[in-house]
C-alpha cells in the first residue's frame, strides 16, 4: 500500500494524485453534459444567430453588459411572472460563450426580444433616463457613431465560419455557405446600436409566449 | 426516457460517485485504525526546527467527514444525482416550480377570474383590483410610460385624457392586448421650405407662436400633400390609424419648431408591443382598467 511518505517526497506522484482528486468534480458535473439530449439539442425556434445578430452579440459582450444583465431565468413564480419562461439548456445551444451573467444590476434579458419596440430600445440605449428616469444604466450613446462593418462587422464572414464548426462538430443546424456570403451585405450600413439592437430585439423568442 | 446519450454516461456517473464516496469511508476506517503516539515527534526535522507530532485527527473533524459520508448516501437516495435514478422524492426543478405558481394561482386566480368577468369601468372602480393593476403596471408597463404613467419623449402620457388609439375600455384592452404600430411617413421631399411652412401652420394649430405668412401657405399644403389622409381636415387625428390630434396641447415629440420639422422630413415611428400572449386575458384586462383609472378625472 502506498505510504504516505512516499507521496509526499515524490513531487511527480503528488501532482498526479492531486490533479485525480480535483477533477473528480468536474469530471461528473461537467463532462456530462456534453452528452445529454436536454443541453445539446436546439429548443424549437431556436436558430443560429444570423449576421446581424451575431456582430450585435460582440457589442453586447464588448461593452459588458453580461457583468449587469443576466441571461437566466430562472425557475422560481417571482422571476417567471416577471420576465417569461424560465430558460432551458437547449435555448443556449448557438451561444458561444453563453451570456448567463452572474449577477443583476439591470433587470435579465433573456427575454427581452419583442418586449419593447426598436425605438425605445434606441432611445433607452441613446440614455436610458430618457424613458426611465429612476435607471443607473450608463448611456451608451457612441454605438451609434460607428458602422458595424467597420468593428464587429469586419470579419464576419470568419467568426460566422467558427459558429459553423461548433455547430457541425455536435451536429445542429448551421449556416448555408450563401448565408456567410451575404453576412458583409446583410450588416450593410448599420451602427453597432443597429446590430446590438437586432440582436436584443431575437433574444428567447422560442419560449415567450410558452406558458 | 434517460436524457443523456448512450447508457455508458450514466454507469460513469454512478461509478464516480459511489467511487469516491467509498474512497472518503475507506480513508476514514483506515485512519481510525493507524496506530499514534501522542506527544512524540516522527523524528525527522527540516528548515532548522519544524518537526512533525504523531497524533490523531481531531474527533469532531473525523465525525464531520462521517456525517458527509451519511448525507451523501441519504441526499442520493432522495434526490436525482446518481446517473439516471430519479431519486425517491421525485424532485425536479421544473416541479417545484409548478408546485409554486400552482400554489399561488389557487390564490389569486379566483380574484383575476372575478374581475375578467366585471365592465372594465366596474373594475377600474374596484379599489383591489387597482391596486393589483399598479403591480401590474409596475411590472410590465413602467418601462416606456414612466413609474408615473405620464410617459416620455415618444412615449405617450397615459393620464392626460389624449388618445392615440381612442379612449374607450374596449379601445384601451385592445390597444394593450394585441398592440399598435404607429407610422409618420417621412416627407422630405417636399423640400426644407415647405416643411418650415407645414411646421408652422401644425404651431398655429394650437395656438403656439408662428409665422403666419408661412403658416397660410403651411395650410394649403397640408391639404394637398395628403397630411388630411390620416391628421383630418380639422387636423383633429384619427384613431383608426393612431394620427395624433394637431390641435391640441399634447405632443409626443415636442412641440418646438426643430421637432416639428423633423418629424415632418424623417417621419416617426412607433410599436406598442402586443401583450394578449404573454400576460393571458386576465392581467390585460386588470391592466385596461388601470389605465382607464389613470385617466378619471382628466379633461
Amino acid at each position: 500500500m502506498l505510504k504516505h511518505e512516499q507521496i509526499e517526497k515524490s513531487v511527480g506522484l503528488l501532482v498526479v494524485l492531486t490533479l485525480l482528486v480535483v477533477s473528480v468534480g468536474g469530471l461528473l458535473e461537467i463532462v456530462p453534459l456534453f452528452f445529454q439530449k436536454s443541453t445539446t439539442t436546439p429548443v424549437e425556434g431556436t436558430k443560429p444567430y444570423d449576421a446581424v445578430r451575431l456582430a450585435g452579440r460582440d457589442v453586447y459582450i464588448r461593452e459588458g453588459c453580461f457583468l449587469c444583465h443576466s441571461q437566466m431565468i430562472r425557475p422560481f413564480r417571482a422571476e417567471t411572472e416577471r420576465y417569461g419562461h424560465y430558460s432551458v439548456a437547449g435555448e443556449y445551444v448557438y451561444d458561444h460563450p453563453f451570456q448567463w451573467g452572474s449577477k443583476r444590476t439591470g433587470p435579465d434579458l433573456h427575454r427581452v426580444g419583442g418586449r419593447y419596440s426598436d425605438e425605445w430600445q434606441r432611445a433607452h440605449l441613446m440614455n436610458p433616463r430618457d424613458v426611465v428616469p429612476e435607471s443607473n444604466m450608463p448611456a451608451f450613446a457612441f454605438l451609434a457613431d460607428v458602422k458595424a462593418k467597420d468593428s464587429v462587422g469586419a470579419d464576419i464572414e470568419k467568426k460566422m465560419e467558427i459558429m459553423r464548426g461548433y455547430a457541425n462538430a455536435r451536429g445542429i443546424p448551421t449556416y448555408s455557405d450563401e448565408e456567410i456570403k451575404g453576412a458583409k451585405a446583410a450588416i450593410g450600413e448599420k451602427t453597432e446600436m443597429d446590430v446590438l439592437i437586432a440582436y436584443l430585439q431575437g433574444l428567447g423568442l422560442a419560449l415567450k409566449n410558452v406558458k | 426516457m434517460s436524457d443523456f446519450v448512450s447508457d455508458f454516461w450514466n454507469l460513469y456517473v454512478i461509478v464516480i460517485v459511489v467511487g469516491s464516496i467509498l474512497a472518503c469511508a475507506i480513508l476514514l476506517i483506515v485512519q481510525g485504525k493507524a496506530t499514534f503516539t501522542p506527544g512524540k515527534t516522527m523524528g525527522h526535522v527540516w528548515d532548522e526546527t519544524l518537526e512533525e507530532y504523531n497524533n490523531p485527527m481531531p474527533k469532531w473533524w473525523s465525525w464531520m467527514f462521517v456525517i458527509t459520508v451519511v448525507f451523501a448516501l441519504v441526499y442520493l437516495a432522495l434526490y436525482p444525482g446518481l446517473g439516471n435514478f430519479k431519486g425517491m422524492l421525485g424532485w425536479t426543478s421544473v416541479g417545484q416550480h409548478k408546485v409554486e405558481v400552482d400554489k399561488m394561482d389557487a390564490v389569486v386566480k379566483p380574484m383575476f377570474d372575478k374581475y375578467l368577468a366585471m365592465d372594465l369601468k366596474a373594475v377600474a372602480a374596484d379599489k383591489q383590483a387597482m391596486e393589483m393593476g399598479k403591480r401590474l403596471y409596475l411590472t410590465y408597463c413602467m418601462q416606456c410610460h414612466g413609474a408615473d404613467a405620464r410617459g416620455a419623449k415618444g412615449f405617450p402620457n397615459l393620464t392626460d385624457g389624449d388618445w392615440l388609439y381612442g379612449g374607450e375600455p374596449e379601445q384601451i384592452k385592445e390597444t394593450i392586448a394585441n398592440g399598435r404600430m404607429g407610422v409618420m411617413p417621412p416627407h422630405e421631399q417636399l423640400g426644407g421650405d415647405t416643411i418650415k411652412d407645414l411646421a408652422n401652420y401644425v404651431r398655429s394649430l394650437s395656438g403656439l407662436p408662428h409665422d403666419s405668412a408661412r403658416a397660410a401657405k403651411g395650410q394649403e399644403t397640408f391639404g394637398s400633400a395628403g397630411c388630411v389622409g390620416c391628421h383630418g381636415m380639422d387636423a383633429k387625428g384619427m384613431h383608426a390609424v393612431g394620427a395624433p390630434n394637431l390641435t391640441d396641447k399634447v405632443w409626443l415629440y415636442g412641440s418646438s419648431e426643430a421637432a416639428i420639422t423633423e418629424t415632418i422630413t424623417k417621419g416617426r415611428q412607433n410599436q406598442m408591443p402586443a401583450w394578449k400572449e404573454f400576460l393571458g386575458d386576465a392581467k390585460v384586462h386588470l391592466l385596461s382598467a388601470y389605465v382607464l383609472s389613470l385617466n378619471q378625472g382628466a379633461k
